[in-house]
């Protein structure tokens, strides 16, 4: 599929994401203005506190991003997961370069110029108003300029947190590997952040004095084009806003009970929450999707009551959530999970879905064909000349790198940590030589890996399952409905194929998912 | 010619000045008067404080000790926004505002007054002839669209345009080329005559004292050490006077201000 075609089949999606970026934008800097330059006229008067504020919004632009989201999660009122918190991270991102800019700015005036001003009779208002703050503005409006590209830039990030925005785009991209998706997402952003730059540049310049000023006619023609360029923003923006809308009121529109289904930001997950929301859709409930939350974000947010339900591993839920060690019975985790999760959450856990999602030690399938691997254990003494690429979450995790290599007794030259989703291309490329995947990738015999038998049982067991808020199960019958139809139903291959369709074909999960029910005859 | 002695519109009573967290006086116990109608010059190198006792008297300082009075009322007790729209003020190069064009620089006090928009345009049109600049050619003008001269007799209609009783004047003509400097010194000295306007003017320069000067004070180090008349400022033998007088060498000799005022 080349781009264009692709933009043509997602232009909806793509204008409700630009809408999201562009809301979370504009609130964000806006406030971070109202904040900013009052608090920059503040320091110009009260030269001692001037030194600790910008410290302090210093410190703010040093601390990453995805860091700083993180630290906002658990935080009561400002924290949580969606747009409150990505625009509370924007507001501090954003405050630093409005802050200095005034502060520089109003300094910046000509001290006789101010002098003239006071000994003209001017109130201290006056002069502010009239004299320091005009004479700044370009300086100021810079200020605002150069916060507004970086809330674009780092907006895209937001979407690990829920907002949303073209950060979406580009997660997913990144994860299926679809260029089109990561351009969409990039390219767009890109373009916003040049516009926003173009237009404020043109108002920047319009507010600059002195020598720049040329005849009349001139400003005349300046203010024409400032004008015309403030409409053309004002138009695209109105523009999006409207051309989204249909989405949102097609929402509203439906009646009966709405949930809103959640899922972690892997295509698997995406997938079993798009296909409980279809047939939640198919029984009249209004569905919200709440896909591409990151770590335990899902979790946090079912608590929370952001969403109602969404799927989880037993494995996740066993050792991750409940911080248990790990155990090999399925049944036994699976009933644990179950009581705990009653008890403490007031969640439901539903029946298991019938496949289970454990990691895979992966090798390429070459090498096992050469070195005739089967088990983990054959491959040990090998590895110590290989190079392994596990994710993030395998390094971190109770159940992961640490107690995996020692279990095995297994030392590698080299372990690299890297994004997930990127593993199995370096494996298949010879970047690395041992990865640790999920059993249910749908790339892995498409790359020809070969997975290697857990013959010590060291892993436990991943049994997809939902997990709903008890207080929706009770709300909305439907989900119990949907729920009866879906235990059992998934084998490991079906899974493999459907995350193969969406991660290596390229196609839509909604299209996969609603072709899957179809054959199923769940509609 | 000298100025009636007992029309004081500004006085000091031994007043000295020092800055904060410093201990040396910008002036010490400065005591004089500004007589109604006088243009009194304050003449000394840079330093000697002649520009803190013009700030002293539109209050953008207060007295350290002593008291300042303008029209028999101690600056302390003046509303200090009243008492400097009541003073006309230029500075070096004007100090003009760079975003305001001419009409606006000019107009600026009139309109912090509330004067109907009426009065104010003919006001600065008025004012614009007065400094021999043509309204329709640069009433929309802005200052960096203007000569160096040209934004002075600005920066002079614009202290004027409020009809203040109180001109002060710091070095206005400093940053001027020679040619342009003598002219608008001969210009102002007409003006203020014309207009009868009580103005102090400070300046570093001693043939501008004597052209501009009803009277001349000389100030070193903080101190007044005369105050006279242009005649007798010549007639002086202080050290420092004479040093002044010394500079003038054969350009006084040609020109002879002082048989010129007369």
């Amino acid at each position: 599929m080349n781009f264009l075609h692709f933009l043509q089949e997602n232009w909806p999606e793509l204008l409700t994401h630009l809408r999201e970026h562009v809301e979370l934008v504009l609130i964000s800097t806006g406030v971070a203005v109202l904040i900013g330059i009052p608090t920059g006229i503040l320091l110009t008067r009260k030269k001692s506190l001037r030194g600790p504020v910008l410290g302090i919004a210093n410190v703010m632009q040093t601390i990453p991003s995805l860091a700083l989201f993180g630290f906002l999660i658990p935080l009561p009122f400002i924290g949580g997961i969606g747009a409150r918190t990505a625009i509370v991270a924007l507001v501090l991102y954003s405050l630093l370069p409005i802050i200095r800019n005034t502060v520089t700015g109003i300094l910046g005036v000509d001290a006789n110029v101010r002098e003239a001003a006071v000994a003209m009779g001017m109130t201290g208002r006056q002069v502010l108003r009239q004299v320091e703050l005009p004479l700044a503005m370009s300086v100021i409006v810079t200020g605002v300029r150069v916060a507004l590209v970086i809330a674009i830039g780092v907006t895209t990030i937001a979407a690990a947190v829920g907002a949303g925005g073209l950060g979406v785009f580009i997660f997913r991209g990144l994860r299926q590997y679809d260029n089109n998706l990561l351009l969409a997402g990039a390219v767009t952003a890109a373009l916003m952040a040049l516009t926003a730059d173009f237009g404020l540049g043109l108002i920047e310049r319009h507010f600059s004095v002195g020598r720049r000023r040329k005849a009349s006619t001139t400003s005349g023609r300046k203010k024409f084009a400032v004008a015309v360029t403030i409409a053309i923003v004002i138009a695209v923006i109105t523009g999006i806003f409207v051309g989204s809308r249909d989405s949102r009121s097609y929402r509203s529109q439906q009646k009966g009970p709405r949930v809103v289904v959640g899922s972690k930001d892997f295509t698997e997950s995406a997938l079993l929450g798009e296909i409980v929301a279809q047939l939640l859709e198919a029984r009249g409930v209004a569905v919200e999707r709440n896909f591409e939350l990151g770590g335990n974000l899902p979790h946090d947010a079912l608590l929370a009551g952001r969403i109602d339900l969404y799927p989880e591993y037993t494995g996740t839920s066993y050792t991750a959530i409940l911080k248990h060690s790990p155990i090999t019975d399925p049944r036994a985790v699976y009933e644990q999970v179950k009581k705990e999760y009653a008890e403490k959450f007031d969640v439901v856990v539903s029946e298991p879905l019938g496949f289970d999602n454990t990691f895979a030690i992966l090798v390429r399938g070459a090498d096992a064909r050469r070195l005739q691997l089967k088990t983990i254990s054959d491959a040990v003494p090998y590895a110590r000349n290989w190079r392994a690429g596990f994710g993030q979450d395998f390094m971190s995790r109770a159940d992961g790198y640490a107690g995996f290599s020692k279990a095995y007794g297994l030392k590698f030259a080299e372990v690299r940590e890297m994004d997930l989703s990127l593993t199995y291309i370096a494996l298949s490329s010879g970047q690395v030589d041992l990865i640790a995947g999920n059993s249910t990738e749908g790339r892995i015999a498409a790359l020809d890996l070969v997975q290697l038998e857990d013959d010590r049982h060291y892993f436990p067991p991943y049994e997809a399952v939902y997990l709903v808020r008890r207080e929706s199960f009770a709300r909305v019958p439907a989900i119990s409905e949907v729920l009866a139809k879906l235990a059992h139903a998934i084998s490991t291959e079906e899974m493999r194929q459907l995350n193969y369709e969406v991660d290596a074909n390229k196609r839509g999960q909604a299209e996969v998912v609603r072709e899957w029910l179809k054959r199923k005859g769940f509609e | 010619m000298s100025a009636p002695i007992d029309n004081p519109l500004v006085e000091f009573r031994d007043v000295s000045f020092s800055h904060a967290g410093s201990s040396a006086p910008v002036i010490s116990h400065l005591s004089f008067t500004v007589q109604q109608g006088e243009t009194l010059v304050l003449l000394g190198k840079s330093g000697c404080g002649k520009t803190t006792t013009l700030k002293l008297i539109n209050r953008l300082l207060l007295p350290g000790s002593g008291q300042v009075l303008v029209e028999n009322k101690p600056t302390a007790e003046w509303n200090p926004i009243r008492l400097r729209r009541r003073t006309g003020y230029v500075i070096q190069e004007g100090g003009l505002f760079p975003h305001f064009t001419v009409e606006r620089n000019v107009g600026l006090v009139p309109s912090l007054e509330q004067w109907d928009e009426g009065r104010i345009k003919n006001r600065v049109n008025e004012l614009l002839s007065l400094v021999g600049l043509e309204p329709n050619e640069f009433a929309n003008r802005y200052p960096a669209e203007l000569s160096g001269g040209q934004r002075q007799r600005i920066g002079v209609a614009r202290a004027l345009a409020a009809e203040p009783p109180l001109l002060l004047l710091d070095e206005p003509f400093g940053a001027l080329d020679p040619l342009t400097r003598a002219s608008l010194q001969k210009e102002f000295g007409e003006l203020a005559r014309r207009l009868k306007k009580t103005a102090v003017f400070v300046t570093h320069d001693v043939r501008e004292a004597l052209l501009l000067g009803s009277r001349i004070g000389l100030m070193d180090k903080g101190q007044l050490l005369m105050l006279e008349t242009p005649e007798n400022f010549l007639k002086s033998k202080n050290d420092l006077a004479l040093a002044y007088i010394e500079t003038l060498g054969l350009a006084l000799a040609n020109q002879n201000p002082v048989e010129g005022r007369a």
